[in-house]
This record gives structure tokens, sequence and C-alpha cells, in this order.
């Protein structure tokens, strides 16, 4: 299963190349899929298998997550809003009928999605990974081929565990030089997508290299991977090394003992070949990253935070200019206004791009001692996470602040739950999606990193976090 | 799945970039089933307001574009999230082609999974459409054979996947050919086993008590 290339082959080649079942003279590639995450949205796709009377093929490769709809303060299904515990019933009875193991909210490894399969080891280096859901890049972050699909697909992988997918360009995005100071994974992300645009990956498979990602742990990379698909992109993936080996050592799914050592040798290899060739290459200095938040509608509309709000009428097309009207008036920004100047009314800390347990210390160095002017919500990325935190006291860094410390689930990332931010409240945000109307009808979302968020909290507006962090990190 | 090879429709101007698909059917009317329709529910924050009146500035709800079957964007539609709603939502309602000089792109392989045809443009043939369509509404073809979309005089070119448009033209359904390469399936996983023995998940984990 060669490329037909002369040159080295990248990350992402060796890892599609050994799953390629069959390839087509058109390019089609049938791939076969070693994980499947499934969530509360994949009834339509069970509708579809039922539809054919089609049994699940794999169930021991098939894994049921609740996230999207479970409610982070009230866990008893007899007492959720009833559309909600329909949602919740419907995946029980799917993933009950076809044996798969569900991770509920009763269980000890409850999260999202893009947190629980890291976590427990289901996600592994060299794996191909799908999800209907769009941020299944995050798992690229351990040299996985990961990347989201719609509701047909899943169904085809439901029936199958096979994928047709056309092979993507490959993209190497090398970041290099040491980041300052609580200068994080998020800034890095918004950095690269301000730079190539929201569709600037579109069709590409990225690679994130350089010396500044290899300095990243693990939930780094899980953030920076979590954004590619903000840039278009169809995957993101980083090279196995002993940051990930050290992750992964012990997790519950993962090889062990004598085998975990064998996979490590294999996953090492992984890496692509000094003279792979890529299609194209981004470089951006990682000294020269600042805190970053949005201020639009697209989370291409990216700034450091000492900046000020663009001007329409100074953009370079038609197109953008109206963007940046439109997006401004959904906004209720000024242009040149500075964008430390803009007050928030509420302020959320989760979603599978920021709810980690480094996240986490991330906003509580910053909220440590110090009052929120605004409330706030902090969901934790999964049940663990959420033990984790409590062991190290941040739960209570965040109520003595004032924010509320939740359960886990996607919660307000996208307000299926009912955590909505009310119409017209501007929201700081560490998710991933600052999308008209995506935290709920009318609300206004800024993302950036935890510290970022924390910092808002703290201030009441957008901050620079960095002196607030002074002598804290 | 119905083929699609010409199409000759009413278009809509929609001269936004980034109609992501929580614009196109929000978060939340996700919870119904496909049986009930979505297309009431298309772009619904930006087709209503807040009391749920039709807004008389969109311009789908313009008298001249009734019936469009055609969406005219400009870049990046359909960025964000993989639910297929998004697609659902526009087929429903009735569109079966959306030109743009670009798409998210797990919406373009959920629309081609649906019929629906994601006709990529060069972005000044794009501003031309939407110029022409704002201009003056009226019928514009889509010929999926040439690749070709034209309003009036106006003719441009558009791109599409190679496979998806013989997917698009065929109305062929994946599941019908996968289950031809059971074979090749079986084979694949046999020689897996020896290759990636690691690939498995551990399965001495029990469930939790
Ligand atoms: S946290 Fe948000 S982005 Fe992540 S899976 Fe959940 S809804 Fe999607």
């Amino acid at each position: 299963m060669a490329t037909g290339n002369a040159t080295g082959r990248t990350l992402f080649d060796k890892v599609w190349d050994a799953h390629e079942v069959v390839r087509r003279e058109d390019g089609q590639s049938l791939l076969w899929i070693d994980r499947h995450f499934l969530h509360e949205g994949s009834f339509h796709a069970f509708d579809k298998v039922a539809a054919r009377g089609a049994e699940v093929a794999r169930p021991d490769l098939t894994f049921g997550v609740e996230d999207h709809y479970v409610p982070t303060r009230v866990r008893v299904l007899e007492r959720m809003d009833p559309a909600i515990r329909r949602m919740m019933e419907q995946l029980r009875a799917n993933t009950d009928r076809h044996h798969v193991r569900l991770f509920g909210i009763d269980d000890p490894a409850q999260g999202i999605v893009h947190v629980v399969g890291p976590e427990q080891g289901l996600t592994l280096p060299g794996l191909c990974i799908v999800c209907g859901d769009s941020h299944t890049a995050t798992h690229g972050a351990f040299g996985a081929l990961a990347f989201g699909i719609g509701a047909s697909e899943v169904a085809h992988v439901l029936m199958t565990q096979t994928l047709w997918q056309s092979r993507p360009k490959r993209l190497r995005v090398r970041v290099e030089g040491a980041l300052a100071p609580g200068i994080a994974a998020k800034d890095i992300a918004l950095s690269i997508i301000a730079r190539i645009g929201a569709d600037g990956a579109a069709g590409h498979a990225i690679e994130y290299a350089g010396s500044t990602i290899r300095g990243l742990s693990m939930e780094g990379r899980l953030t920076l991977c979590n954004l590619s698909i903000e840039a278009g992109g169809r995957c993101g993936m980083v090279a196995p090394d002993e940051t990930t080996l050290a992750y992964l050592r012990g997790r519950p799914f993962a090889p062990a003992g004598a085998d975990f050592e064998r996979a490590a040798e294999a996953w090492l290899g992984l890496a692509g070949d000094m003279d792979a060739v890529f299609d194209r290459e981004v470089v951006l200095d990682g000294s020269e990253i600042a805190p970053i938040v949005t201020w639009g509608t697209s989370p291409e509309d990216a700034l450091p935070i000492t900046m000020a709000v663009p001007d329409p009428d100074a953009a370079d097309d038609a197109g953008r200019a109206a963007h940046i009207r439109d997006a401004l008036a959904y906004m209720d920004l000024r242009p040149g206004q500075k964008l430390s100047d803009i007050r928030v009314d509420r302020v959320f800390i989760g979603s599978c791009t920021n709810s980690r347990i480094e996240d986490l210390r991330a906003a509580a160095a910053v909220l440590a001692g110090r009052s929120a002017q605004v409330p706030g919500l902090v969901s934790p990325g999964s049940a663990q996470v959420k033990q984790q935190a409590e062991a190290e006291g941040l739960d209570v860094v965040f109520t003595s602040a004032g924010l509320e410390w939740v359960d886990a689930g996607c919660s307000m990332c996208v307000g299926m739950n009912g955590d909505l931010v009310p119409p017209g409240e501007r929201c700081a945000s560490t998710t991933n999606r600052n999308f008209k109307g995506r935290q709920g009808p009318g609300s206004r979302t800024h993302l950036m990193s935890p510290a970022m968020v924390a910092a808002a909290a703290v201030t009441g507006h957008l901050t620079d976090m960095r002196p607030l962090l002074a002598g804290r990190v | 799945m119905r083929p699609f090879t010409q199409l000759q429709a009413v278009g809509c101007p929609l001269s936004l970039s980034g109609v992501d698909t929580d614009q196109i059917i929000p978060a939340r009317f996700m919870k119904r089933s496909r049986a009930e329709g979505y297309g009431g529910y298309l772009l619904h924050d930006l087709r209503f307001d807040a009391g749920g009146a039709a807004r008389a500035d969109f311009p789908l709800n313009a008298p001249t574009y009734q019936g469009a079957q055609v969406l005219v964007a400009r870049r990046n539609f359909g960025s964000g999230s993989s639910r297929e709603a998004a697609v659902y939502a526009l087929v429903d309602y009735g569109i079966r082609c959306v030109v743009a000089p670009s798409f998210g792109d797990i919406f373009a392989s959920n629309a081609v999974n649906n019929g629906l045809l994601p006709a990529t443009v060069s972005e000044p043939d794009g501003e031309a459409l939407l110029a022409a369509l704002e201009a003056q509404a009226g019928p514009m073809q889509v010929d999926l054979e040439a690749c070709r979309v034209r309003i009036g005089a106006l003719d441009v070119a558009f791109a599409v996947d190679p496979v998806w448009r013989t997917k698009l033209l065929n109305g062929w359904d994946d599941i019908d050919l996968t289950t031809s390469h059971a074979a090749a399936i079986a084979a694949f996983v046999a020689g897996d086993r020896a290759r990636r023995p690691w690939a498995l998940p551990r399965t001495t984990v029990g469930k939790p008590d």
C-alpha cells in the first residue's frame, strides 16, 4: 500500500495507508475505522440503520458518550426536561440494542467525547477515529487520523466499520520558538486561524510541527488539534513522542505491560520521514504569539488583546468588508474600539477545547484570591477531570471567586442542555465557536484561552491576563 | 437517492460569508426526528425575528425568491459542525444546489450524501452571480454534466469533486457499493490483527460497578 511517491511519507500518509482497505481508480479509498464514538445526536444514523434492518458491525469498536444534551446541574433522568431526557433515552436504547458500551451520566468516566476518548486510552496513536462531531480532529493530538463525519457516514460506519474518503492534501503548520509566559495552545490556534482564514485549511490534513508544538503538553496538543476544524482542516495531527507515551501509560483501554512497549515502538515510528513532502506549509514564530481574543462571528475574526476592533472600510475586499460590518452589528461593537474596553456579561470555562485539568489550573491561577465581577460557569470536561480538580482544590478557587462549578458535558458551548447565554449578552468563553447564536439565540461570544476568560471574569471586560498572572506562574 | 443532472429553478442570493451550520439549523431544533421535516427551521434566526415574524429584508422571505431551489452565497458556506441536519434543512426546504466560493468539508460531503450539489465557483464569478440575482430575480440553470451555472447571459463554470459528481449524477448510495467489498474488508481485518495488534481496545476493562 505504498503511496507511489519516490519521496518519504508524512505522519498522515503512514496512518492513512495503514487503513486503506480498497483504493479505487478515481482516488476514493475505503478506510478501516478503529474507533467510532457516538453521542445523543447519533439518533439520525441509528434511524438509518434501523430502516435497513441492519446491525452494528463492530460494537467492540463503538463507544457511546452522553455529553451534548446532559444537564450539568441535574443528573437524575426523572428530573430532567422531557425533551432532553428523550435524547438521552434514545441513545441508551440504541446502544443497548446494539451492545455498545455507553459512558452515561452515572459512569465515573463520563464526559465530553473528545475528553473521554484520550482519558480512557481509547484514543491511541496510529488509529483511525471517527465521530459524528466536527471536533473529532481533537484526537489527532496523539498522531491518530481523526475526523468528524455526518449522519449518513455514521450510519455507514455503524453498518460496515469502514468509510469512503478521498485523500486530503497535506498542510504542515510549523511553530518554532519559546512561548511567552501564560500563552496557551488556544492562542497558537487562534493565531493560525486568523492567519490562514476559517477555510484556510479546507481540503487539507494539518500536521502541527516545530519546537513550540513539541513543547506542548498533551492537553495543549488536544486544544490545538481541536481547533483544526475552525481553520477548515479535515483533521489535525501531532507526531507521537515521549509526551504522548507518558500520557498513555496506564490508561484503562490502552495496551498494558509488554504490549504497551511493543505498541510504543510502532507509534514512535509513525513520525513523518525526513524527506516527506507537504502540499503547503505555514510557519509561525511562537515567541511572537500574544493573548488572542475574537471580536466577530467567525473564529478567523481574532486579534491580540492589545489591538482594536477592525474597520470594515479598511478591508481589502467587498466580501470581507460586508462580513466585518455584519459581525460588528451582531456583536454590537464599533470600529476602532479597543478590545480591552469590551465589557462582558458572563464567562464560561469548559468545552472539548479547554476543559482539561491544565485549562482549569490556568484559569484558577488567575482567579485565586480574586472575585469575578460577572456570573460564570465552569464545567470540567469529564467526571475524572472534575474529581482531579476537586482534589487540587480548584473548585474552591472557582466558587470562592463567585463562579458556578458544575458537572461535565458540552454545556454552554452549544447550549443544547439548557446552559445558555441569554439574548444580547456577551460571554467570554473558552469554547471553539463564536458563531451567531452558538451559545443561545442572540448570544455574543468572544473566544479566548482559560486564563484570558478568568481575567475577563475578574475585571468585567476583555483584558490582557499577563499583568494578572505576574508572579503566579 | 434522487439523481441530479440538470436544474432550472429560482436562485436566491445570500450575500453572506461563513454561513455556518449553526445558522443553517440552530441547535435547539435538532432534537426532532427527520420525519417531522427540517425545512421550516432553515436559517431560522436569520429568516425570523425573536418574535417569530419573518424578517422582510431577508432574501428567502422576499416574494421574488419564493420557490428558490438554488442558493448563491459567499465563501465558507456550511463551516462548523458536522450536523447533517443543516443539509436536511436545506433539502427539506427545497434547495437542491448551493453555489459558493468555498464550503465546509464535512458539510459538502453531507450534502452529496443527500443529493444536494455543493458547486464551487471562483470569488469573482460568485460576486457576478450574486449581482445578477440581486438585480433581477429569475430562473438560473445548473448543469452538472457540463459543470456550468447560468443566469441569462452570465455563464460560469463550477467545480465539484469528480467522485461526488458521479455519485450525484447517478444518485448512488455508498452502502451498496461497500457491501460488494466484503471479502476485501475481511482480508484487511485478518492482516491488520498481525500488523497492528495494539489497535484493539484492551478488553479486560470491565464495566464500572
Ligand atoms: S464541547 Fe462543544 S464543540 Fe465540543 S463536542 Fe461538545 S458541543 Fe461540540
